[in-house]
C-alpha cells in the first residue's frame, strides 16, 4: 500500500471511503467527497454522476456513481439529508476529483437531517487504521 | 464509497519476468489469464494519451507464443488456421483465426513466416495451452513453445518507430506493415514485428530472457511511457479490435464478428471448421458485431444490456465497454439482431438502472489523424 495518502484531521470518514467536513458557517450543512485512498484506488475518474440540488440521501445508501477509467463505483451518503449543492465543475474537469480530492474535487453539499449522526463517522486516525488494515 | 470490481482468483498466478521493472515504474497488478500483470502505472488515461500522441510501451509477455518448422510447415499452418497463410512471403505476418468444427473462434492469432519455413504464432494468454496443443498435434515435434524463454513488448505510437529503430537499429525503419524480421541484438536475438493491438503505429518485440530487461530499459529511457493492460484495453477499443473472452468465443461465428477477412475459403484448401464456415458465408447473418457510441453522459461496461428504445426485453448484452479517453464519451460493442444495427440507429444501454441512449456508428470509434 502506498504509505503517503493524505488524510486531512479535520474531515470526517466513513469505512466506504468518503469524507465529510461540517461547514463552519452553516453548522447544518457539510460537503462530501471522495478520500485521497479512494481516488487513488478508482483511478482516473471519468464521469459522475451526482444527485442534484433538492434530492434526499440517506445515511449509508448509495447516492451517485464513479466511473473511472477501469471501474464503476459507488458513493455512499455518510448522513441523512437533503442535497443543497453539486460540484458543477466536476462534470467537465472529473479528474479534480484525482488531482484534489479534499479541495476542487469535492462532490456534494448537505443539508444534514441529524447532526448526531456524525458521532457515527471516523475521525483521522481511526480512518487511517482502516486503510492500513486494507 | 466500493468498488464493483472483480477479485483475483486464489490460483498461483505466472509472474512476468520483468515484474521488478514495473514495480520500480509503480505498476498496479491484477491478475488477468493467469498472469499478474500491470494493470496501469501512473493512470489509464494518461496511458492512453501517451500512445495515442506519442510512444507507450506495454509487457505482452503473457501472449501465447510458438515457433513451428518443417518443409510443410506452411500447409500445416494452413490446415488449423482460417487465414491462407501459404500465401505469405518470408518476413510477413497476418492475422487469422483458430476455429472448431462448428465454425465458432477458438482463438484468434497472428501468424508470422520468419524466413523460409520458419514460423511463429502469437495466441491469446487465456487460450494458450489448448492452442498450443492444436499446434503440437499437427506439427508435432517441430512445434515449440517459446513463452516462458522469452519476453513481449508491444512499443505502439506516433513516435514508434523512430524509437524503435534507435534502439533495434535502422532495419526496422524500412519495414512495411505486418512485416517482420529477425535481428540481432545486444548478443541475442529479437523477432520484431510491424504489427499491434492498440489502433496505432509501432511494432512488436519478442527477445530472449537474457535480453528482456535491457530492451525494456533501452525503450523507457528513449522515451516510452509504460502502459499497462488498463489502456490496452481502451485503445484496442477505440479501435474496435475485438478481444477473445469479450467479444470472441467459440460460439461466435467470424463473419458476425466482422472477421471475415480473416477466414479464406476460395482456395479451396482445408481447415478446421471450413465445412461449417462455407456454409455460414451462404447464409443471411442474423445478427453483427455492432458499434455503440454514448449519446449522453455516462460509461458503458461489459455486461450491459441493451434494449430498442420503445423498450422491452434486452436485444443484447455489450461485449465490451469504456470510457473512450480520445472521444470522451462511452463505448461499447455488442452482437445485435442485423435488421436493427443500422448505422446511426439508436438503442438504450441500462446503466445500472438508467437509460443511456446510444448510437450504431461505423468502425472504428477512433481512427488515428494522418498529416
Amino acid at each position: 500500500m502506498k504509505a503517503d495518502y493524505e488524510i486531512p484531521d479535520n474531515l470526517l470518514y466513513t469505512e466506504e471511503h468518503e469524507w465529510l467536513r461540517r461547514d463552519e458557517e452553516n453548522p447544518d450543512q457539510a460537503t462530501i467527497g471522495i478520500t485521497d485512498f479512494a481516488q487513488d484506488n478508482v483511478g482516473d475518474v471519468v464521469y459522475l454522476d451526482l444527485p442534484p440540488e433538492g434530492d434526499s440521501v440517506s445515511a449509508g445508501e448509495t447516492c451517485g456513481e464513479i466511473e473511472s477509467a477501469k471501474t464503476v463505483s459507488d458513493l455512499y451518503a455518510p448522513v441523512d439529508g437533503v442535497v443543497v449543492a453539486t460540484n458543477g465543475d466536476l462534470e467537465d474537469q472529473p479528474e479534480l476529483v484525482n488531482d484534489s480530492p479534499y479541495g476542487d474535487g469535492w462532490m456534494i453539499r448537505v443539508r444534514m437531517a441529524d447532526a448526531a449522526q456524525l458521532d457515527d463517522l471516523l475521525d483521522a486516525s481511526a480512518y487511517r487504521t482502516l486503510i492500513e488494515e486494507h | 464509497m466500493t468498488e464493483d470490481g472483480g477479485s483475483g482468483a486464489g490460483r498461483r498466478l505466472r509472474q512476468l519476468t520483468l515484474r521488478d521493472r514495473h514495480e520500480a515504474l509503480g505498476a498496479r497488478f491484477a491478475p488477468f489469464a493467469g498472469w499478474e500483470m500491470p494493470l496501469q502505472y501512473q493512470g489509464i488515461v494518461g496511458e492512453h494519451h501517451a500512445v495515442r500522441e506519442g510512444v507507450g510501451v506495454f509487457d505482452v509477455s503473457h501472449l501465447g507464443r510458438a515457433l513451428v518448422q518443417g518443409s510443410q510447415a506452411g500447409p500445416l499452418l494452413r490446415s488449423v488456421t482460417t487465414f491462407d497463410v501459404t500465401g505469405l512471403v518470408p518476413g510477413k505476418a497476418h492475422y487469422s483465426l483458430y476455429c472448431n468444427e462448428a465454425g465458432g473462434i477458438d482463438d484468434d492469432v497472428f501468424v508470422y513466416r520468419l524466413a523460409g519455413e520458419r514460423w511463429a504464432v502469437v495466441h491469446n494468454a487465456s487460450n494458450a495451452e489448448q492452442d498450443f496443443d492444436r499446434l503440437r498435434s499437427v506439427f508435432g515435434d517441430e512445434a515449440s513453445e517459446i513463452t516462458a524463454e522469452t519476453a513481449m513488448l508491444a512499443v505502439q505510437g506516433p513516435d514508434a518507430l523512430s524509437l524503435l529503430s534507435t534502439v533495434l537499429g535502422p532495419a526496422v525503419e524500412g519495414l512495411e506493415m505486418r512485416s517482420c524480421v529477425e535481428l540481432d541484438w545486444d548478443g541475442g536475438q529479437v523477432m520484431f514485428a510491424r504489427t499491434g493491438y492498440t489502433g496505432e503505429d509501432g511494432g512488436e518485440c519478442v527477445v530472449g530472457l537474457a535480453q528482456a530487461a535491457a530492451l525494456w530499459d533501452a525503450l523507457i529511457e528513449g522515451g516510452a511511457s509504460p502502459a499497462g493492460l488498463g489502456a490496452r484495453d481502451t485503445l484496442r477499443l477505440e479501435a474496435a479490435l475485438p478481444l477473445y473472452g469479450n467479444d470472441l468465443d467459440a460460439e461466435t461465428s467470424p463473419y458476425d464478428a466482422g472477421l471475415g477477412f480473416a477466414v479464406t475459403l476460395d482456395d479451396g484448401a482445408p481447415f478446421t471448421g471450413r465445412d461449417a464456415l462455407v456454409e455460414a458465408r451462404g447464409r443471411p447473418r442474423t445478427r453483427r458485431l455492432a458499434h455503440l457510441e454514448a449519446r449522453g453522459r455516462g460509461v458503458l461496461r461489459s455486461g450491459y444490456a441493451v434494449h430498442a428504445p420503445e423498450g422491452g426485453d434486452p436485444v443484447a448484452r455489450l461485449t465490451s465497454g469504456s470510457f473512450s479517453p480520445s472521444l470522451r464519451l462511452g463505448i461499447g460493442m455488442a452482437y445485435l439482431p442485423v435488421e436493427l444495427a443500422k448505422t446511426g440507429a439508436r438503442f438504450d444501454v441500462d446503466v445500472r438502472g438508467r437509460m443511456l441512449p446510444v448510437e450504431v456508428v461505423r468502425r472504428p470509434f477512433y481512427r488515428k489523424s494522418r498529416e
